[in-house]
C-alpha cells in the first residue's frame, strides 16, 4: 500500500531564510510519524505546508495519489483533521457547535452527527455535560479534547497534531497521551504529530523523523537513532534529554 | 429672531426601508425611521434673521389661504444659499431685496431699475414682486449714549474716532456694498474689525465689546436697545427694497396669491411685525398680525413644547439614524477590504481620515453646491454618513486584524469557505470591535447633527440656532439639553446592543 502523503522535493523559503530545503517524506497510513527536533527545525512549516496554510516554494505533495494544490485543498481539508497547541478552537462557539461546524457545511443529518458527537465524547472522555460550554469555561486539557474531537468529527484520513500538547501541565499532558495513543490505535488512525519532546515522540511514534535546520537528519525507531546516528546532531538531540528518555 | 417652528423638509421624499442584513442592520432600521411622503406644495424659503422669517411665513399664509398647499423652510443661510436653492428648485420663492439682488445676485456695479432687475432675473427663469413697500437698508448703528457723547450723528463723523471697536456680520464684511466700499467711500480709520453673528453682535454691543455694528434699518433691535443709525450722509448705500422672488414656473395661483401682498407693508409695520416676532419668539403670530385677524388661523397656532421637542427629537433621530445606517452598511464592508491592508487598505484608511479632519460646517457648505445636495436633508444625511465612517471602518479593520493568526488558521484548515469563515467566524469574533466603532459613530451622528439646522435639516440643532441668532438661552437649552440626553440615550441603546449581538462566549 502507497504512503498516504508523499513529499517530493519540496521546499520553501521565508525571504532569505529556508525554512525548509527541498525535502523527500511519506507518511505511511495507520502509523504515527513523529516530526521532532529544536525550534526552527522547520517541523510546523512542513505540517503547515500539507494542510496547504503555505504554499511550497518548490516540488510537490500527494494526498493519498493526488497532487495537492489550491484548487482541491478545501476538499481535501475536510479529510484532514487539524489540531494545534492552543486548541484553535472558536471563542464565540461553544464546545458543541465548535465540534459541528464544519457538519453543517458537508451536508451530514442531525441524527448522524448527534450520534457522532457523542461517539467523540466516549472516545476523547469528554463529558458530554461539558458540550454547552464556551472555551473560556475549558481547562487546557479539556479544551484539546475538543479541539480533538473537531477534528475527528468527520473522520478524517489524517490527523495532524501541531505539539497538541505544548501547553499542557504534565499530569493532564500524561493523562491525554495515553487517551491519545489509544484512540490513534483503535481508530488505527494516520497521525503526523509535531513535538519537540523526545519522550512523548518516543511514546508515539511508530516512526521518527528527527528535523534540524530545515532539513530532515533521521528517519527511523527510536532505536535506529540510538544505535545508528547519522550525524552527530542525532546524539546530541538524544543526550541533551537523556534526563527523559532512561526514565 | 426665534425659529419655533422647524424648518419644513423633504419635499417628495418617499418612505424608504432598507434591505436587513443580518439582525443587527435591521436594529438600525428601526432607530433610522421613515419619512413621510408630500405632496407638492410651494416652498418658501428664508434668510437667516428675523424679517425674513416673518416674510416668509407671511407668504406662507397669503398661499395657504386661498389653498395651495406650502411649507416654510425657516432660516436656511445667507443670499447665495437662498438664491442657488431658488435657482436649483430646492425652494420656489423668497424674500429678498432690490439692492441685494443688484449688488449679489446680479453683480451689477451700477443700480438698477427694477424693470431692468425683472429683466435680468427672467433669464434664470425667476421672477420678482413689486416692492412690498418698506425700504430695508443696511445701516451702521452704535449705543445712543455713546454716540452723544461722542458727538456722532453721520457715518462720516466716525472718521474723527479712528479707536471705534466695530463688529460686523460676516455677510456685510464680504457685500460688494458692504464694510470695504463702505470704508472706501467714508475714509475710515478704524483698525480694529471683527467679524461676529448678528444676534451676538447686539450683546456685544451692549456689553461694550464693540462700539458699532451694521444693522437693517427695520431692524426691532434697534429700538429695543436704545441705539442709533448713523445717517448715511454720502448715500452710499443702495435702496433696499423688499420683494418676493419666485421660480417662474410655479402656479399661476400662487404667483397672484404673492402679487397681493405688494406695497402692503411700510416701514413701521415691518419694524411692528420683527418686534413683535422677537418679543413672542413666534413667527407664525407676527405673521397673523400682518393679517389683521384677532384669531390666528388653524395651521399657524404654535405648537405647545412638547410637540416641538417631539418633533424636533423625531428629525434628529432620522438624520442620525438613517446617516448611521449607510456608514454602517458602507463601513463594514469597506473596513473588511482594509482590514487586508495594502494599498486599497491604506487608501480607504487614509480617505475616512481625511473626511474626519474636514471641520463639520464646511462639509456641509461643500456639499451644498454639488448637484443632486443642495440645500437639503440629504445633504446633512451625506455629511454624518461620510463623518461615521471612520470609526466604523477602522473598528472592523482592527477588530479582524487582531484575530489571531493560529485561530485564522484553524478556520482554513478545516476547510470552511472563504464567506463561512469570515461571516461565521471572523466577523462574529471582531464584533466587539465593530460594534464599539458604530458606537463611536453613532454619538458623533447625534451630536454632529445639530448643525443639519444650518442647512434647513431640522432637529435638535433648530432651537440651539434659534438661540443663537436671538442670544436666548433658554431657547438654546431647549435644543442642547435634549441632544445631550439623547447622545447619553444612544449611548446606553448600544451598550444593550452589545449583550444582544456580541457572542456571549467572548463576553465571558
Amino acid at each position: 500500500m502507497s504512503a498516504l502523503i508523499r513529499l517530493t522535493d519540496v521546499s520553501k523559503r521565508y525571504g532569505d531564510a529556508a525554512a525548509l530545503l527541498p525535502t523527500n517524506l511519506d507518511i505511511e497510513r495507520g502509523k504515527t510519524t513523529v516530526l521532532i527536533g529544536p525550534s526552527g527545525c522547520g517541523k510546523s512549516t512542513l505540517l503547515r505546508l500539507i494542510i496547504h496554510l503555505i504554499e511550497p516554494d518548490s516540488g510537490s505533495i500527494t494526498f493519498d495519489g493526488e497532487p495537492i494544490s489550491t484548487d482541491n485543498i478545501d476538499a481535501l481539508r475536510r479529510r484532514i483533521g487539524y489540531v494545534i497547541q492552543e486548541g484553535g478552537l472558536f471563542p464565540h462557539l461553544t464546545a458543541r457547535a465548535n465540534v459541528l461546524l464544519m457538519t453543517r457545511h458537508v451536508g451530514k443529518s442531525q441524527e448522524e452527527m448527534h450520534g457522532r458527537l457523542l461517539e467523540l465524547c466516549e472516545l476523547t472522555r469528554f463529558s458530554d455535560q461539558l458540550l454547552p460550554r464556551y472555551p473560556v469555561e475549558l481547562s487546557g486539557g479539556q479544551r484539546q479534547r475538543v479541539s480533538l474531537m473537531r477534528a475527528l468529527m468527520l473522520s478524517p484520513q489524517l490527523l495532524l497534531l501541531d505539539e497538541p500538547l505544548g501547553a499542557l501541565d504534565p499530569l493532564v499532558r500524561a493523562a491525554l497521551q495515553k487517551d491519545l495513543k489509544k484512540i490513534f490505535a483503535r481508530l488505527q488512525q494516520t497521525v503526523l504529530f509535531v513535538t519537540h519532546d523526545l519522550a512523548e515522540a518516543i511514546y508515539f511514534g511508530d516512526k521518527i523523523v528527527l528535523m534540524n535546520e530545515g532539513r530532515i537528519v533521521q528517519k527511523g525507531s527510536v532505536t535506529d537513532l540510538r544505535e545508528k546516528p547519522a550525524e552527530p546532531f542525532v546524539l546530541e538531540f538524544i543526550n541533551a534529554q537523556r534526563g527523559v528518555v532512561l526514565t | 429672531m426665534n425659529s419655533v417652528r422647524p424648518a419644513l423638509v423633504g419635499r417628495g421624499r418617499r418612505a424608504r426601508r432598507a434591505r436587513p442584513i443580518g439582525r443587527f442592520l435591521l436594529l438600525l432600521i428601526l432607530f433610522a425611521s421613515i419619512c413621510t411622503a408630500n405632496g407638492n406644495p410651494v416652498i418658501i424659503g428664508s434668510k437667516k434673521f428675523t424679517e425674513s422669517y416673518v416674510l416668509g411665513e407671511i407668504a406662507k399664509r397669503t398661499l395657504m389661504d386661498p389653498g395651495i398647499p406650502a411649507e416654510h423652510r425657516q432660516g436656511m443661510g445667507g443670499t447665495i444659499i437662498l438664491w442657488q436653492a431658488l435657482r436649483g428648485g430646492q425652494i420656489d420663492v423668497y424674500p429678498e431685496y432690490a439692492g441685494t439682488i443688484t449688488q449679489e445676485i446680479l453683480k451689477s456695479d451700477r443700480s438698477l431699475s427694477l424693470d431692468q432687475i425683472r429683466e435680468s432675473l427672467a433669464k434664470f427663469g425667476v421672477g420678482m414682486t413689486e416692492p412690498l413697500g418698506f425700504n430695508n437698508t443696511y445701516a451702521l448703528v452704535m449705543r445712543h449714549s455713546e454716540a452723544q457723547r461722542l458727538g456722532v450723528r453721520t457715518i462720516s463723523d466716525l472718521r474723527r474716532y479712528p479707536q471705534l471697536k466695530i463688529g460686523l456680520t460676516h455677510e456685510f464684511l464680504d457685500r460688494q456694498d458692504g464694510w470695504w466700499p463702505l470704508r472706501e467711500r467714508y475714509a475710515l480709520p478704524q483698525q480694529n474689525v471683527i467679524g461676529i453673528d448678528h444676534a451676538l453682535g447686539y450683546a456685544a454691543l451692549a456689553n461694550g465689546s464693540i462700539d458699532i455694528k451694521d444693522a437693517y434699518s427695520t431692524d426691532a433691535k434697534i429700538e429695543q436697545n436704545d441705539l442709533v443709525v448713523l445717517e448715511d450722509d454720502l448715500q452710499f448705500f443702495p435702496k433696499y427694497e423688499a420683494v418676493f422672488l419666485f421660480r417662474l414656473s410655479i402656479r399661476g395661483d400662487a404667483i397672484a396669491a404673492l402679487r397681493r401682498l405688494e406695497g402692503t407693508l411700510d416701514e413701521r409695520r415691518m419694524i411692528r411685525l420683527n418686534a413683535e416676532a422677537e418679543r413672542t419668539k413666534n413667527y407664525t403670530r407676527a405673521a397673523d398680525l400682518y393679517f389683521n385677524r384677532g384669531a390666528a388661523s388653524a395651521n399657524s397656532v404654535g405648537d405647545s413644547f412638547p410637540q416641538k421637542l417631539a418633533r424636533w427629537t423625531l428629525r434628529h433621530l432620522q438624520l442620525a439614524g438613517f446617516s448611521l445606517l449607510l456608514s454602517v452598511i458602507f463601513g463594514i464592508p469597506l473596513g473588511i477590504i482594509a482590514s487586508r491592508g495594502g494599498p486599497i487598505g491604506q487608501l480607504i484608511i487614509g480617505f475616512a481620515s481625511v473626511v474626519q479632519t474636514i471641520p463639520s460646517l464646511a462639509l456641509l457648505a461643500l456639499l451644498v453646491p454639488l448637484p443632486f445636495f443642495g440645500i437639503s436633508v440629504r445633504t446633512a444625511i451625506a455629511a454624518l454618513f461620510l463623518y461615521g465612517l471612520l470609526p466604523i471602518v477602522r473598528n472592523t479593520a482592527t477588530g479582524l486584524q487582531d484575530i489571531p493568526r493560529s485561530l485564522r488558521e484553524s478556520a482554513v484548515a478545516l476547510g470552511l469557505s472563504p464567506f463561512v469563515r469570515l461571516w461565521e467566524i471572523y466577523l462574529p469574533m471582531a464584533s466587539r470591535s465593530i460594534l464599539s466603532g458604530i458606537k463611536t459613530s453613532a454619538v458623533i451622528n447625534v451630536g454632529t447633527a445639530t448643525l443639519a439646522a444650518l442647512i434647513g435639516a431640522g432637529g435638535l440643532g433648530e432651537p440651539i440656532l434659534s438661540g443663537l441668532n436671538l442670544n436666548d438661552h433658554v431657547t438654546i437649552l431647549e435644543g442642547a439639553i435634549p441632544a445631550a440626553v439623547l447622545a447619553l440615550f444612544v449611548q446606553w441603546f448600544f451598550d444593550l446592543l452589545d449583550r444582544v449581538l456580541i457572542p456571549k462566549g467572548l463576553r465571558l
